[in-house]
This record gives C-alpha cells, sequence and structure tokens, in this order.
C-alpha cells in the first residue's frame, strides 16, 4: 500500500484540473462533488497507508521515488516521499479535516460564482500540502513549502474585486516569501556542507559525523535558517501580522488553512529535523522563547477584538506558538499531538462561525450578536465543545495535548511555564468572551438580521458535528504518564520523531501542574461571564486601545520597513533609473545620432574630397604595411 | 642604371600624378593626372621585368593599357554627359554623390 | 658616363619636368600637350629597357589615340585658361603635401629592398616574337576576355554619350 503512496497527491492534482481547467462550464454542485470526492480518495488510501505503518510487519521509514528532479554532476536530488509514522500521520489529519471542510464548503459557498473555481484552488492546496508532507527530501518539502503559499494568497484574494482582500493576499504572501528566503538560505546550507538534502542521509550522516570537523555553528545555522521560514509560515513574530489580515478570504479557507493544516507546516518541519535541532540547542532555546512571546502577545490581542474571525486569527497564532514552545524544549512528539488536537477544534471554531456569519447575512461583528444560542442550537453546541477543547477543561483533547506542553515547559524551565500559563489563562479568558457575547445574551443586531437568523443547512452542520466529536475523542491517544502507562501516539510516533525526555517529572507535580492550569481555566471561564454579562463597548482608551491596535505592529512596520523601502524605490526610480538608465541607454543612441551627424560631413559629395581622403589612406597603409607588419 | 633609380623615377612620376589629382579642380586634367599614375606603374612593371627577365609582367603592363583605354572611352563619355547638364566640368559643382 | 647613361637622365628630366606641366599648366591644352611628351620620354625608357613592343604601343594606343581623345572632349567644351577654376591655396598646399609624405614613404621602404642588378646587354624577352609567343599561350584567357572587355566600353560609351531624343514619334497610331 505504501507504495502506492503517489496516488494520495494524485487524487486532488486531479480534482484541480478538472476543475481549474473548466470551471466556466462545470455546473456548481459537481464542481462540489468532483473536488470533495478527489479528497476522499485521498483519506482512504491515507487510512490503508496509516494501518500499514502502525502494523507490525512495517520496519521504518519507505522512501519511494518517482522519478530523477535533479541530476546534475555530483547534485543528485530525486523526486522521493518517504512514509513513515510521522508524515502518515499528518496524511490524515490533512485529507481527513480537509474532507470535512470540502464537504462544508458545498453549502457555505453555494451562492457565489466561482465556487467551482474555489474548488480547483482547494485542491490544489490540498495536493501542495500532501508534497509538503510527503516529501523525501528538503526539496520536495519546499515545492510543496511554497505551493501552500500560493494558494493561500489564491484563496484569501478569492474575492478579487475588493481591493482590501487582495492587498492582504500580497501581503500574506510577501510575507510568506521573506520567511522562504530564510528556508532557502537554509537548505542551500545543508547542501553545501552536506552534499544532500535527502532526510535519511543528511540525519545520518549528522548522527555520524557528531565530531566530525564541522563546527556546531553550522547547526545553528541551518537551524536558524530554517526556522525563519517557519516563522513566516507559521505566523510566529516577527511576520505573523499577515495571519489576522487572512481572514478576508471564505471562512472555509480560514479553516482549513489558517488553522488546520498550512500554519502547521513549520511545526512538522522541525519536527520532521529534530535531529538537526537537538543538536543545535541555542536555535531550540530561541524557538521556545519566540513561541512563548507570541503565545503570550497574541491572547493579549486576541482579548480587544470585536471581529469573530480575528479573535480565531490571534488565538490561532497564540496557539501555534505554544506548538513552538514544546518544540523548544524537545517535546516534539507533544506538539505533534497538539497540532493534531488544535487542527480538530480549531477548524471546529473556525466553521462554527462560518455558521454563525452566514446566519447573520454576512456580519463578523459580534458587537452586533448576542443571542443565537436559540435559533442555532447545533452551532452553539459544538462552538462550546470547542471553547472547552481549546481552554484545556479535562476529558476533552485539547486538555492533553496543552497539559503535555506545559508540563514539558515545567520540566525544561519552571519560568516558560508560568508564563505558559499566563497565556492559558488568556485563552480560556478571550475565547469564552467570544463564547458569551456571540450566543448568550440579548441581540443586539438589526430587525432584518433577526429575521434571517436560521441553522445552517446539513452540509455545514454535519462537519461541525463530527468534528465536535474529535475534538472530545482524540485526545485519547495521548494520555499522560500518570494515568496510563501507554501514550498511544508517543509510541506511534517513536519510529520517526520522539521527544527528548531529560528531566522526568514525579507523578505528585504532574497532578499539581495539571490541577493548577484547569483551577485557573476554570476561573478565567467564570470571569468571562461575569464581565460580559452586561456587555458595555464604549470605545476603548489606554492600554485597552493599544491591545484594540494589535500594538500598532502594523503600523510600526509600515513605519520601520515599507516606507523606507518605498522611499527608495522612488528614489531610485528618481535617480537610477530616470537619470542614470535611462540616460544611459538615451545617452547611447544620443551619441550614435551625434556621431552620424559628424560623419554625415564626409560626404560631401566633392569629389576632390573623397581622393584627397583616398590618398591618405593609401599613405597609411604604405606606412604601416612596410614598417609595422613584418613582411 | 641599378633598379632603383627606376623605382625612384617611378614613384616620382606617381606622385605627381596624386599631386595632379589632388590640385587640379577640373575634372578632365584630373583624368589626365589617373592615366600619368597608370603609366608610372607600367613603367616600373617593365623595369621589374627586366630585372628578373621575366616576361609576364610586360604582357601585365600589355593588358593595364589595354584597360586604360577602356576606361578612359567610358569616363570621358559620363564627363561629355554631365557637361550637357550642368555646362561646367568643375569637380565642386559635379558633386551629385551628395544626395 | 657612357651613352646609356646619358640618355637614361636626359629622358628622366624630360618625363619628371613635363609630368610636372601637366599638373601646372593653367590652359588644359598645354596639360594635354605635356602629357603628351611624357609619354613619349616614358616610351624611351621602355626603349632603354629593352621592350620595344612597349614602347611602340604605349606611342600608338596612348599618345595617339587616348590623348586625341581627350583633345577632342577639351574643344568639344571650348575650355581655356580663363574659364579655369582653381583650388583653394590651403587645399593646394594640403593635396602637395600629402603626394610628398607618399612619396616619402614608399622611398623609406624601398630604400633596403634586395634587387637584383640590371643587366644592360640582355635578354631579348621584348621581342614581338617572345612577348607573343607568352601572351598567345600563358596569357591567351586574359587576352580573350579583353575583347569583351572592349565591346562593353564600346556599348557602355554608346549608351552613356546618346542624345535624349525628344522628337520620338508614340508606337500607338493616332
Amino acid at each position: 500500500m505504501s507504495q502506492l503512496v503517489y496516488l494520495v497527491p494524485l487524487f486532488p492534482l486531479i480534482g484541480f484540473l478538472i476543475n481549474g481547467i473548466g470551471w466556466r462550464r462545470i455546473p456548481k454542485s459537481l464542481g462540489g462533488v468532483i473536488g470533495s470526492l478527489a479528497v476522499f480518495a485521498s483519506f482512504c488510501v491515507s487510512l490503508g497507508i496509516f494501518f500499514e505503518v502502525k502494523s507490525d510487519s512495517f520496519h521504518g521509514p519507505v522512501l519511494v521515488q518517482l522519478f530523477e528532479f535533479i541530476h546534475s554532476g555530483k547534485l543528485f536530488i530525486p523526486f522521493s516521499f518517504q512514509v513513515d509514522s510521522l508524515s502518515s500521520l499528518f496524511l490524515l489529519i490533512i485529507t481527513g479535516v480537509g474532507f470535512l471542510i470540502h464537504v462544508y464548503s458545498t453549502a457555505y459557498m453555494h451562492e457565489d460564482e466561482g465556487m467551482v473555481k474555489y474548488f480547483a484552488f482547494l485542491n490544489l492546496f490540498v495536493f501542495s500540502m500532501l508534497l509538503l508532507v510527503l516529501g523525501g527530501n528538503y526539496l520536495v518539502m519546499f515545492i510543496g513549502w511554497e505551493g501552500v503559499g500560493l494558494c493561500s494568497y489564491l484563496l484569501i484574494g478569492f474575492w478579487f474585486k475588493n481591493r482590501d482582500y487582495t492587498n492582504a493576499a500580497k501581503k500574506a504572501f510577501i510575507m510568506n516569501r521573506i520567511g522562504d528566503l530564510g528556508f532557502l538560505v537554509g537548505m542551500l546550507l545543508i547542501l553545501f556542507n552536506y552534499g544532500t538534502l535527502s532526510y535519511q542521509e543528511f540525519f545520518g550522516k549528522l548522527q555520524g559525523t557528531q565530531a566530525a570537523g564541522i563546527s556546531s555553528d553550522t547547526y545553528n545555522w541551518i537551524a536558524i535558517c530554517l526556522f525563519i521560514g517557519a516563522t513566516g509560515k507559521s505566523a510566529q513574530i516577527p511576520l505573523y501580522t499577515w495571519l489576522p489580515d487572512a481572514m478576508a478570504g471564505p471562512t472555509p479557507v480560514s479553516a482549513l488553512i489558517h488553522a488546520a493544516t498550512m500554519v502547521t507546516a513549520g511545526i512538522y518541519m522541525i519536527a520532521r529535523s529534530h535531529v538537526l535541532y537537538t543538536m543545535a540547542p541555542m536555535t531550540l532555546h530561541i524557538v521556545a522563547i519566540i513561541g512563548l512571546a507570541t503565545a503570550l502577545f497574541a491572547a493579549t490581542i486576541a482579548i480587544k477584538q470585536y471581529d469573530i474571525k480575528k479573535v480565531l486569527a490571534y488565538s490561532t497564532v497564540s496557539q501555534l506558538g505554544f506548538m513552538f514552545l514544546a518544540l523548544g524544549v524537545g517535546a516534539y512528539t507533544t506538539a505533534v499531538f497538539h497540532v493534531m488536537t488544535h487542527a480538530f477544534f480549531k477548524a471546529l471554531l473556525f466553521l462554527g462561525s462560518g455558521s454563525v456569519i452566514h446566519a447573520m447575512g454576512g456580519e463578523q461583528d459580534i458587537r452586533k450578536m448576542g443571542g443565537l444560542g436559540k435559533k442555532l442550537r447545533t452551532t452553539q453546541i459544538t462552538f462550546l465543545i470547542g471553547c472547552l477543547a481549546i481552554s484545556g477543561i479535562p476529558g476533552l483533547s485539547g486538555f492533553f495535548s496543552k497539559d503535555e506542553i506545559l508540563a514539558a515547559a515545567y520540566a525544561h524551565d519552571p519560568v516558560l511555564y508560568y508564563l505558559a500559563v499566563v497565556a492559558a489563562m488568556m485563552t480560556a479568558f478571550y475565547m469564552f468572551r467570544l463564547y458569551f457575547l456571540t450566543f448568550t445574551g440579548g441581540f443586539r443586531g438589526t430587525e432584518d438580521q433577526a429575521h434571517h437568523l436560521h441553522e445552517s443547512p446539513t452540509a455545514m452542520t454535519i462537519p461541525l458535528i463530527v468534528l465536535a466529536i474529535l475534538s472530545v475523542i482524540g485526545g485519547y491517544v495521548g494520555l499522560p504518564g500518570v494515568i496510563s502507562e501507554h501514550h498511544a501516539l508517543g509510541s506511534f510516533l517513536s519510529s520517526s520523531v520522539t521527544n527528548i525526555s531529560e528531566h522526568h517529572l514525579e507523578a505528585s507535580t504532574e497532578w499539581m501542574l495539571m490541577s493548577v492550569s484547569v483551577t485557573v481555566s476554570v476561573i478565567m471561564i467564570i470571569f468571562a461571564y461575569s464581565v460580559n454579562k452586561k456587555p458595555d463597548f464604549k470605545p476603548a482608551t489606554g492600554f485597552a486601545k493599544v491591545l484594540e491596535n494589535k500594538w500598532y505592529v502594523d503600523e510600526l512596520y509600515d513605519a520601520v520597513i515599507v516606507r523606507p523601502i518605498q522611499n527608495l524605490s522612488a528614489f531610485m526610480e528618481r535617480f537610477a533609473e530616470r537619470k542614470g538608465i535611462d540616460g544611459l541607454v538615451n545617452g547611447v543612441g544620443r551619441s550614435v545620432r551625434w556621431g552620424s551627424d559628424r560623419i554625415r560631413m564626409l560626404q560631401t559629395g566633392q569629389v576632390g574630397f573623397y581622393i584627397f581622403v583616398m590618398v591618405l589612406g593609401m599613405i597609411a597603409l604604405f606606412a604601416v604595411g612596410f614598417f609595422w607588419v613584418k613582411l | 642604371m641599378p633598379v632603383q633609380y627606376y623605382i625612384f623615377l617611378s614613384m616620382a612620376l606617381f606622385c605627381i600624378g596624386i599631386m595632379g589629382t589632388l590640385i587640379r579642380r577640373n575634372a578632365i586634367i584630373i583624368f589626365m593626372c589617373i592615366e600619368l599614375m597608370l603609366n608610372a606603374v607600367n613603367l616600373l612593371m617593365v623595369a621589374f621585368s627586366k630585372m628578373y627577365a621575366d616576361s609576364s609582367a610586360q604582357v601585365f603592363v600589355f593588358f593595364n593599357m589595354v584597360v586604360a583605354a577602356a576606361e578612359v572611352s567610358v569616363g570621358l563619355a559620363i564627363i561629355v554627359m554631365m557637361y550637357r547638364k550642368v555646362h561646367s566640368v568643375d569637380i565642386n559643382i559635379l558633386n551629385r554623390l551628395k544626395h | 658616363m657612357g651613352i646609356y647613361e646619358i640618355l637614361f637622365w636626359l629622358l628622366t628630366i624630360m618625363a619628371i619636368s613635363s609630368a610636372l606641366g601637366v599638373i601646372l599648366s593653367r590652359n588644359p591644352i598645354s596639360s594635354v600637350l605635356f602629357l603628351i611628351v611624357t609619354f613619349f620620354s616614358i616610351s624611351g625608357h621602355y626603349i632603354l629597357l629593352n621592350a620595344q613592343f612597349l614602347a611602340v604601343v604605349n606611342v600608338i594606343v596612348y599618345a595617339g589615340a587616348i590623348m586625341v581623345l581627350f583633345l577632342f572632349v577639351i574643344m568639344l567644351m571650348n575650355l581655356n585658361a580663363d574659364v579655369e577654376p582653381q583650388k583653394g591655396r590651403l587645399l593646394q598646399l594640403a593635396g602637395v603635401i600629402a603626394g610628398g609624405i607618399l612619396f616619402l614613404v614608399v622611398l623609406a621602404a624601398l630604400k633596403s629592398a634586395t634587387v637584383l642588378p640590371l643587366e644592360k646587354a640582355s635578354s631579348d624577352i621584348g621581342l614581338i616574337k617572345n612577348l607573343g609567343r607568352t601572351l598567345f599561350t600563358q596569357f591567351v584567357l586574359p587576352f580573350e576576355v579583353s575583347s569583351v572587355l572592349f565591346l562593353s566600353a564600346m556599348i557602355g560609351a554608346i549608351v552613356i554619350g546618346k542624345k535624349e531624343d525628344t522628337n520620338t514619334i508614340p508606337l500607338k497610331g493616332k
């Protein structure tokens, strides 16, 4: 079955081609069916691969080479897929959650003219993401990396007639590209120092030549460069500002790309390269600090946002920060665990918000919502489950994964733990603020909107229910050590990636940590309830105003980076382009003209003059011929 | 007579012919100076023919005269025709090459 | 000095002075006459160099035919010293200097050339018999082609020199 792994990206590619070429002629529902079926077929093949990998007869990573991609001199990079536990897990997440979102989109995008085009882009995205996780070397991963960036651009700017949306798409793509430069430099460093980009060869060389020649500086540089790529793709400080603006795209896009899959590419990359990162402890330290800082920073902003999708966007940035924190303390499997649970509940939350927006006829401001629970029962219940999961309430998936992260952080350095708990507190607070303001209390919208309120169609509610169930049971694959000896996910992944367990916590410490985090979360939920019972939306002042304006980071980037570059290019246009290059090119033309004007004087038409010049030429030829050239 | 004397004589006649083409403005006189140059070369060829005791140089002189004769006939025909148009043989006026 | 050298120097002086006369005289007819004298002196040099045939041909073709042609044209245009145009002094000076430089350059180049001595009582390659033999065996093709050359020159001269006929009757009937 693993030999058929090429089928997994092939189905979405075919779906993209069919929908992409015929989007004007294919009827809308058929386009939706094609797109969803393509991903479903991939899901089935991924299931088969998963069970094969899980079985005892599977030995080690399987490399399936499709063709020789680059073969030039000593450089040999094949286009190959690597099937092992890590990639098969990600395959399931991508195709599974992707399939649910495709089904959801068939209803959500039903009135849109370009619905078939939308499904083509979605399929292309799934294809690129699958390439990313299946790649057997950094180059194939990079192809997928760029591909998802492209599809993100296409999908964010899907309603292209709106200037703000296309600007948001540009912003996403450009910030991604800045990160990609780091990734590319990292790849080149690997190639230069080790001569290969394939995972197995590279990690083999790393482990073999641990003390040979290459300094630890090199590992750190490579790791940092790759991590810069991850900050761009996974929206960490400083390259995170594109994610909230990316909410301009349709909600299912936000669910798929910016919650469940694309933004987790950075995590996957670092988990895949854990051999490298373990040998570069300084970089791990940086990763942890940036992850933690991002988690805190984004949480503070989310507290004061009024757009339902923006809250969720900042929540995503914050949760990604948690995942990077986990990677930074060496808990690679934990980070992957949180990727999985986060995919479930974040996709659920986004799809739920999509349902709300659909019911409100396009309204996204939560100040105009309230009391929606009465009419949108299913949405309310599933949304509540999602909020409980993200806040880390015991029994749901988020609790297990988040607690594992907190425990690993504590084992590494208690300071990290305390700050992470603060971030978790804020997470609980803003999520439940969102929930209470949206679904409880009195309705604050207009009469028209009140009449329009209705529960979403089945194609939208079924994925919500499925994801809600997954958010509940998804955590039981990773029970902590104090409850059960067997960590299913950890042992499954151990063939490709393991946690670094340096300090082992005592059972009592673990129980204490768990109870602390649960308690503070519950306190914050009650606090959120009390604050938002009588919501009062006066314009923000002071510190609240800073939070509402996202700490003015966008304005800072604009002033420090964008303006100077624009001024520089205006300057270059005025001087280098107009005076310099244009002057040079036009000057060549002008000098040719001037020269020909002068030479034209030679053509006097006077025969006597011509004879004179002939005689002079003769003299010159004689002189040169007799005295210079050796006869 | 050493052959250098013939070389000097021939070159002197040749250069006088060149000075003539440069100094005069009358097209016909210029033509005549060209004939003078051709003759100077003929003289030199004959001298070399005696030096090497080879008669092919004299054959060359023969053909040179042939060409000179043909050239004169055509050239003078052209000058006559121009004269009919412009009524002058001043080369400053015969400057149709300019266009 | 033997008779040979006296004759050589005499003919040389005659040639150069008449050449100077060609380029310096104002009257075009005088120029033509000076040129004829130059041709005669060159023919004299040919005889000294044992090229008898060429000497005679030179006189017949050049002095006899070509110069007569020149005279005809000059007479036709009625040129004389009054209407003779003169170039500016500067241009004349430039021309003289250019010619002089050419003379010096060639002289300097050929000064150190290796040459064979000329024999006085030498071969009879200049005799008509021997010249004719070479002409008709080794160079027979150029010889024949030169006849075509003459033909084309004749046709060209006639075509160029034809007056435009302004009284042609149109070919179509009335």
